[in-house]
């Protein structure tokens, strides 16, 4: 952002005090979440910066953390019912989500605005409200401390996120595409999975990340509705906070951070060469 | 003409008292009876909400029709889906696949087909020559500007040898000389194919150069059905009239009907004009009279018993070709007269005073 040469006095005072909102807006965001990076390499047991590591001496750091993660049998665990029950959620979430907001999206369906507050209402209610009310359901059903009623429970946090993401996507769709494939002698399936999806795909992956974020974030849900044998990574975090006191968290934190920035730079990656691909014309 | 001898044998597309409704009230096509000859080039012309579009959806099979049959090839269509009909369609906004490259939009409907590959590539190839496009097959819609991309949709509804195509306004968005290139084009590549065209327009120039016939439509009815000279010189009521081309009108009361002349007594001057009866039944009968701009003379040697009008000029444009002439006449001063650039042509300036006339054929009575 360059000032103008024509900038007054006030306007030169304004820009660099807004430079230095953004800035504390920034810091604010994202300093809880960088300190823990350091911390975890942290030698002691303990979860304050030692003199050592201030003073950056390299035996005040160590990967004993990290070690006690890979090795403990407990967070060996919960980190492979994450993995298992995480991407399973996210399918689930993402089917359901896009046909439902290709469904939503169509102008005669009755009652959409309704059908669409109804289905994004998990992402509205507060979440214990949503996890008792789990509960309560799955229990009559039988499904309460089960794999898949902590996998249903997950997908149904996540819908949210892809139904209004595809529903975004959509917006930009052009209704013609589906005519043209229609005309072209492509019946209602072909025309989905070979204009439609492709078109749709950036809106979808997007929302699947979310929905798998959510899975693998997600703990007050899965304390409802899991039992001792779904116990996830958050879970596990959530136990090791209260009654361990134990630096691996932070080590578990930092992975977590980095699968994270990872997921999200690859899927923008892969939606800028997709768009790249199909030039300047809207999705 | 060889198109109204096939057409009298059977038709090949077919509405018959079609009518549609979006909302159950009111009808957006009101009672539509066509009949598309095959090989016909036909035009829907009208102004926007006039039904023309919903006529051709209704044939795409985008829409349903409410009451009436569709018919193509004798078999009625109402209720079979758009992906088995089988017609070819160029939208307005061209619809080109943007994730496929031009080959691959090209190649999908032979793939819906199960068309082979080598069989594939021969019809694409043929199919991209034919509209001057061959050797753009590797590139995506979005490299290609809006004449090259209309150019792809025409030959993507082409590609599979369909025997009617239809197209929505697919000129609409490009600039006037690539638009009369690709008049030429499309009529040349339906002619040499021999397919029956559906076209609908708003610009009524392209409705006349382009159409065997055409369909005039205004508020959900077929004002006019006739080929593009018919359409133009004989209008068959005020709005195919005012509609098709440039064109005066001065209003009056028939005051003597004989045959085929009668004498029009107009409204602001009470002056006398002859006309050709078109849709006026009686005298007394109220009447919009039409002329067109060029078939006006200034003073006139018509004959004795003919009727003149005066004039005055009130402004004169040199338009290179022809010169455009506004006159105030029985009161109207929009009256408009086109005269060729001769050499021998007189060039008024406002303020002159002349006598105006007119053959009585070329003054047409119609409705008010």
């Amino acid at each position: 952002m360059e000032l103008p040469p024509y900038a007054s006095l006030g306007e030169k005072i304004w820009h660099y005090t807004y430079l230095v909102l953004c800035g504390l807006i920034f810091f604010f965001l994202i300093a809880p979440i960088l300190t823990i990076i350091p911390l975890s390499f942290n030698a002691e047991n303990f979860f304050t910066f030692t003199p050592g590591m201030l003073a950056l001496d390299p035996d005040a750091y160590s990967l004993k953390h990290y070690r006690d993660f890979f090795t403990n049998s407990q967070w060996q665990d919960a980190m492979w019912n994450s993995i298992k029950i995480a991407p399973v959620a996210t399918l689930i979430s993402v089917g359901l989500g896009t046909l439902a907001a290709v469904g939503l999206s169509q102008s005669h369906v009755p009652f959409r605005r309704a059908i669409m507050a109804i289905l994004i209402s998990p992402m509205i209610v507060p979440l214990i409200i949503s996890a008792a009310g789990m509960y309560f359901f799955y229990s009559r059903l039988g499904m309460q401390g089960t794999y898949w009623g902590v996998v249903l429970a997950h997908a149904a946090l996540g819908i949210p996120f892809v139904i209004i993401t595809v529903t975004a996507t959509l917006v930009g769709f052009d209704r013609s595409l589906t005519r043209a494939s229609a005309n072209l002698g492509a019946g209602p399936v072909r025309t989905f999975f070979k204009v439609q999806m492709p078109l749709i795909l950036p809106g979808v992956i997007s929302g699947g990340l979310f929905a798998f974020i959510t899975s693998f974030d997600e703990v007050v849900v899965v304390l409802f509705v899991g039992s001792a044998g779904q116990k996830t990574l958050p879970w596990q975090m959530f136990i090791g906070l209260r009654e361990q006191i134990s630096p691996t968290i932070l080590a578990v934190a930092t992975i977590l951070v980095t699968i994270s920035i990872l997921l999200l730079t690859g899927v923008e990656l892969l939606r800028r060469r997709s768009e790249k691909m199909r030039g300047m014309s809207p999705g | 003409m060889l198109v109204l001898d096939t057409r009298s044998e059977q038709a090949f597309v077919e509405f018959d008292r079609v009518q549609k409704s979006y909302d159950g009230e009111t009808l957006v096509v009101k009672d539509l009876n066509l009949a598309i000859g095959k090989g016909e080039f036909l035009t829907m012309l009208g102004p926007s909400g006039s039904g023309k579009t919903t006529c051709l959806m209704m044939l795409a099979g985008f829409e349903t029709a409410t009451h009436g049959e569709i018919r193509l090839d004798g078999k009625e269509i109402n209720n079979i889906p758009p992906h088995k009909r089988g017609i070819g369609m160029v939208f307005q906004n061209y619809a080109l696949f943007p994730h496929m490259t031009v080959a691959e939009n090209l190649a999908f409907p032979l793939e819906v087909r199960n068309i082979g590959k080598s069989e594939r590539e021969t019809k694409i190839k043929r199919a991209l020559d034919m509209v001057q496009m061959g050797d753009f097959g590797g590139r995506r819609p979005a490299q290609l500007s809006g004449g090259q991309q209309q150019r792809i949709a025409l030959a993507r509804a082409l590609v599979f040898e369909p025997e009617l195509v239809l197209m929505d306004e697919p000129l609409g968005a490009l600039d006037k000389q690539l638009r009369e290139t690709l008049q030429f084009e499309i009529t040349r590549l339906a002619h040499d194919l021999g397919i029956t065209v559906v076209y609908v327009t708003h610009d009524q120039t392209e409705a006349l150069t382009m159409s065997d016939r055409v369909a005039v439509f205004d508020d959900g009815r077929i004002q006019q059905l006739a080929a593009p000279d018919e359409l133009y010189e004989r209008p068959e009521n005020s709005f195919v009239a005012q509609f098709i081309g440039e064109n005066n009108t001065l209003e009056g009361t028939v005051t003597k009907l004989s045959g085929d002349r009668c004498i029009v007594k107009l409204d602001q001057t009470g002056e006398h004009i002859d006309a050709l009866p078109v849709n006026v039944k009686k005298e007394g009968d109220r009447t919009l009279v039409s002329i067109r701009p060029e078939r006006v003379e200034f003073d006139p040697q018509l004959g004795p018993d003919a009727h003149t009008l005066d004039a005055e000029v009130l402004e004169f444009i040199y338009m290179g070709d022809v010169f455009r002439t506004r006159l105030r006449v029985a009161g109207r001063d929009d009256f408009i007269v086109k005269t060729r650039n001769r050499a021998d042509q007189k060039r008024l300036s406002p303020g002159d005073r002349i006598k105006i006339g007119w053959l009585p054929q070329d003054c047409r009575a119609l409705d008010t």
